[in-house]
């Protein structure tokens, strides 16, 4: 009798020790990275580093200027595009679609989050890259070889749509019924209802959903490194080629151990990725937190 | 009264409009790949490894990539589960149902989730600086366990948070301490939960490039030992796009196709078990 009491506390304090430990786990992750990264940062101060623009390695010039540039560009291409779409595709599916369509199209976008990032990449370079580079461009009369931060934006924003698409549709879903009623008893449209009701009631968890995928598109490596052009150098249109932070630290794994400091930049380099994705991140799911609440 | 109904009409329109086209491109991708990758698909590919010059378009396969990203997946999959499962049960049965510490571990792992995987891929690497490990198929296993552990704590999270009450209260009643109760009431009845939240893990695993590409490596053989680099399939496609021959760049459209077959046959699994395994839980 007593052995199993004492089983039973032991592997309570077990479990107990392994969840502090997966708690610990992003402050280990940016202490891990800080250490790594410090060497750099002891040479340069931060605000140089990221306001730099000269990426010259071997001379030991490390500006992030144009992939932190580059990495903006490519998500605010996405989420411009993903934005739009997905909350209509969302409204839509809450709202309007026959229950069967529904049961149908869930399923399937929740398989299509499921498809790797390289299969995304791959079709890229098939179907976006020459679209961009024989109609998109020349309709601007522009040169494009068609790797461009709007291909990087394109690919990225269906990358994201599955994830926009199945938050929000479970946000217009908590929405309780007696208020969409309400609303059309007193002889609003169904958009009214939509556009005044739910849409205001669901705000909070649309943006969270939001800024969900922005995250999810702000860390995406290897679909933009395959269609983004990887050109160290500020862009200043969506035809241009740019180079994101994550396909920096991706292409350069190879030398990073052979040239002083390079381990370090990159390193840093994925420090400053994590704190900015870490910052999107409690925001939203602080408002995502706010919103259960106020449904509870 | 008319201008409503046109407003209304407008929207329905564009909902209509951009449910269709992300509906397209997203099975556009599937059918680009198909067509793609059928043609340069034949039996070499899965059943041998690169012979000498197989990335200048001579013979071989992508069999060392098949079961490096297996044994990877497979590995990092099995790892995570030892610090997911009893996490999950510790919130679930010993935790009280608003504990802080409940709270907390929830929001860490909602946080860790929207961590690229890039950054799990460096992070992995300053671990292997840190044991002393070069790229090998240990590295990228401690790396991608790091990397799915929230994606399956949350889902197996979910289906024991529906558990009722009552079935603790039953267990309790007769006896039963929380261990027991855990492992003996709470993980059967959440079985086909916990079997969907390992196979989501592995799906997730095994498509990922960006948290391997640093530790893992990458070989042309068959990884035999956990402390040598081994392929992986993601980044097998990233190399063999890579190169100017257009023979091999097919062969990246054909392994293209296989990893995504891979993931559509364990998404589909995780249905059937579902269903399979509910027969086993008291309703």
């Amino acid at each position: 009798m007593k052995n199993r009491i004492l089983k039973d506390r032991i592997a309570g304090k077990l479990m107990l020790s392994v969840t502090v430990f997966s708690v610990l786990l992003v402050f280990l992750m940016v202490l891990g990275l800080y250490l790594r990264s410090k060497p750099i940062l002891s040479i340069k101060p931060l605000s140089e580093l990221i306001l730099t623009s000269s990426w010259h390695p071997l001379k030991g010039e490390f500006g992030f200027l144009p992939f932190i540039m580059g990495t903006l560009w490519v998500t605010g291409v996405a989420i411009a595009i993903a934005i739009p779409l997905s909350l209509l595709t969302s409204i839509y599916l809450a709202e309007y679609a026959h229950k069967n369509i529904r049961e149908v199209i869930r399923p399937l976008i929740d398989v299509l989050a499921g498809i790797p990032s390289v299969v995304y990449g791959i079709w890229g370079i098939l179907v976006i890259v020459p679209l961009i580079k024989n109609y998109i461009a020349p309709l601007f009369n522009r040169f494009s070889t068609g790797y461009s931060i709007l291909a990087g934006g394109i690919v990225l924003a269906i990358m994201v749509f599955p994830i926009i698409i199945h938050v929000s549709v479970e946000i217009f879903n908590t929405v309780p019924h007696e208020i969409k009623e309400a609303s059309l008893s007193l002889g609003a449209t169904k958009w009214q209802t939509v556009k005044h009701v739910i849409v205001r009631k669901a705000m909070p968890g649309i943006i969270a959903a939001m800024v969900l995928g922005l995250s999810r598109a702000f860390g995406e490596t290897m679909a933009v490194l395959m269609v983004v052009g990887n050109v160290a150098k500020v862009p200043s249109s969506v035809l241009d080629p740019a180079y994101p932070l994550p396909a920096l630290i991706a292409n350069n794994y190879g030398e990073m151990l052979s040239i002083p400091l390079y381990d370090s930049a990159l390193l840093l380099a994925s420090l400053v990725l994590l704190l900015m994705v870490l910052f999107f991140n409690i925001i939203s799911q602080i408002i995502l937190i706010r919103v259960e609440r106020t449904i509870q | 009264m008319d201008k409503r109904k046109i407003e209304e009409n407008i929207f329905k329109a564009l909902m209509g409009i951009s449910t269709s086209v992300i509906l397209f491109c997203l099975l556009l991708i599937i059918v680009t790949i198909v067509v793609k990758g059928l043609p340069a698909m034949n039996l070499a590919m899965i059943t041998q490894t690169p012979k000498g010059g197989y990335y200048l378009g001579k013979e071989g396969g992508i069999l060392n990539a098949i079961v490096g990203s297996l044994e990877l997946a497979g590995g990092a999959t099995f790892l995570a589960l030892l610090i997911s499962l009893p996490v999950v049960l510790y919130l679930n049965v010993y935790a009280k149902k608003k504990a802080k510490i409940a709270t907390l571990t929830r929001f860490s792992f909602d946080v860790l989730w929207g961590i690229p995987s890039i950054v799990y891929g460096a992070f992995g690497f300053t671990i292997m600086l840190f044991l002393g490990l070069r790229t090998s198929l240990l590295g990228g296993i401690i790396a991608v366990a790091i990397f799915i552990l929230p994606i399956m704590s949350r889902a197996m999270d979910e289906v024991i948070k529906m558990i009722p009450t009552e079935l603790f209260d039953a267990s309790y009643s007769l006896g039963a301490t929380k261990l027991e109760t855990a492992f003996k009431v709470i993980v059967k009845q959440a079985l086909p939960g916990i079997l969907t939240a390992v196979l989501i893990a592995f799906g997730r695993g095994i498509g990922d490039a960006a948290s391997v590409i640093f530790t893992a490596g990458f070989s042309d053989s068959i990884p035999y030992s956990l402390f040598r680099p081994a392929a992986t399939l993601p980044l097998a496609i990233f190399f063999q796009l890579g190169t100017p021959f257009p023979e091999v760049r097919e062969r990246a459209y054909a392994s293209a196709l296989i990893l995504t077959v891979i993931i559509l046959i364990i998404s589909m699994v995780s249905r059937l078990v579902t269903k399979k395994f509910t027969r086993h839980i008291i309703k």
